[in-house]
């Protein structure tokens, strides 16, 4: 069954967009509703260093990265230059370089120009719930591309919102700020499918927390993931959790 | 009114962003992987979620400190216990919202 999906294409070519559009903003529903809040203060925070709606829903149209477009807001507002704040977005967003080489084992045999255009929808979020889609059935490169950009017109429409006044909409209403992590928590256990994936989300946490609690910035991310990624990589070379290794396949 | 500079920079930003996310899938997807590497993208998602998360819920602050006495790691537990039971990804989203919300109001 598995055999089926590695190229990401789904079983019936010729099936029509209807319900594949369907099934793509459906399970992006999350992931737009944790991008409601974040997206709201975004456009608050930029509206009041000065950017205009149309300057924001610009940023978050070609940008599309939250962490990245708050540096960014508030390196504007501090004065820097170009050079500064385009490394610094580089160096914030180079852990999708683990996100996107992650996702092509399922996306083999795609042209691409359909590539270049998920490329662009590759976050944190649609990366989670994409990859834990592509593992089940049903899921395929069309419908990851929906998803991906039903979250992006989520993005946009939340950051230009809060940029016409998202002050008015009282802080943590309905527990909304939550609604991200709650998923990333889920996502994770869904990932959790053995003993060694289990031991590598732990080394991965700790080394995170540590990290992030020595080198400032976001680096602690792609530091903690490469490392208990590699150290999976060494425990199983080396013969442990030998049970798993049939199930992970 | 726009500026050349803004878009300059936000075209920047654009571009350093776009990068990352396409040369992976557009090399990666063209040639057979190496079976270590294989492997090793396969611990990547968990790696990545708990290096996301773990941090923000028991740290905090500019420069990060630890700071275990959060609502935020107080509701991840039954947050995600429910998810280690139900499975449900829309559940679990409804109820650590729910919960966050009574933490927001109780603590």
């Amino acid at each position: 069954m598995q055999e089926e999906k590695v190229n990401g294409l789904s079983p019936d070519r010729r099936e029509r967009w209807g319900p594949v559009i369907k099934d793509g903003v459906i399970a992006a529903w999350p992931i737009c509703l944790g991008y409601a809040p974040i997206g709201l203060a975004f456009g608050v925070i930029a509206q009041k260093a000065g950017l205009s709606p149309l300057e924001i829903g610009l940023m978050s149209l070609l940008v599309f990265a939250g962490s990245a477009q708050f540096i960014g807001v508030s390196m504007i507002s501090a004065g820097a230059g170009f050079m500064p704040i385009v490394i610094t977005t580089f160096m914030v967003n180079l852990r999708h370089l683990l996100m996107s080489s992650s996702l092509a084992v399922y996306l083999r045999g795609i042209n691409s120009g359909c590539l270049s255009l998920f490329a662009y929808g590759v976050t944190d979020e649609s990366f989670a719930m994409n990859l834990t889609r592509f593992r089940d059935a049903e899921w395929d490169w069309r419908r990851a591309l929906v998803l991906n950009h039903t979250a992006n017109g989520a993005w946009i429409a939340s950051t230009v919102a809060g940029g016409y006044g998202g002050q008015f909409i009282p802080a943590g209403a309905f527990g909304i700020d939550y609604a991200l992590i709650a998923m990333f928590l889920c996502l994770l256990v869904f990932q959790l499918r053995g003993m060694i994936y289990v031991i590598i989300a732990a080394i991965a946490g700790v080394l995170a927390v540590v990290s992030a609690l020595v080198i400032p910035g976001n680096s602690y991310i792609v530091i903690a993931s490469t490392a208990a990624a590699t150290a999976g990589l060494f425990f199983r070379r080396a013969g442990f959790f030998k049970k798993q290794e049939r199930e992970s396949c | 009114m726009l500026s050349a500079e803004y878009l300059a920079v936000i075209a920047g930003m654009g571009v350093v962003t776009y990068v990352p996310r396409w040369l992976p899938l557009v090399f990666l997807t063209r040639r057979r992987l190496p079976l270590w590497l294989v492997e090793w993208l396969d611990f990547i998602p968990a790696s990545i979620l708990s290096a996301l998360v773990v941090p923000y819920l028991i740290t905090t602050g500019d420069p990060r400190h630890l700071d275990i006495l959060r609502p935020e790691l107080f509701v991840a537990v039954p947050t995600f216990a429910f998810a280690l039971v139900t499975k449900s990804l829309a559940g679990t989203v409804v109820v650590g919202m729910f919960l966050f919300r009574l933490a927001g109001i109780y603590l």
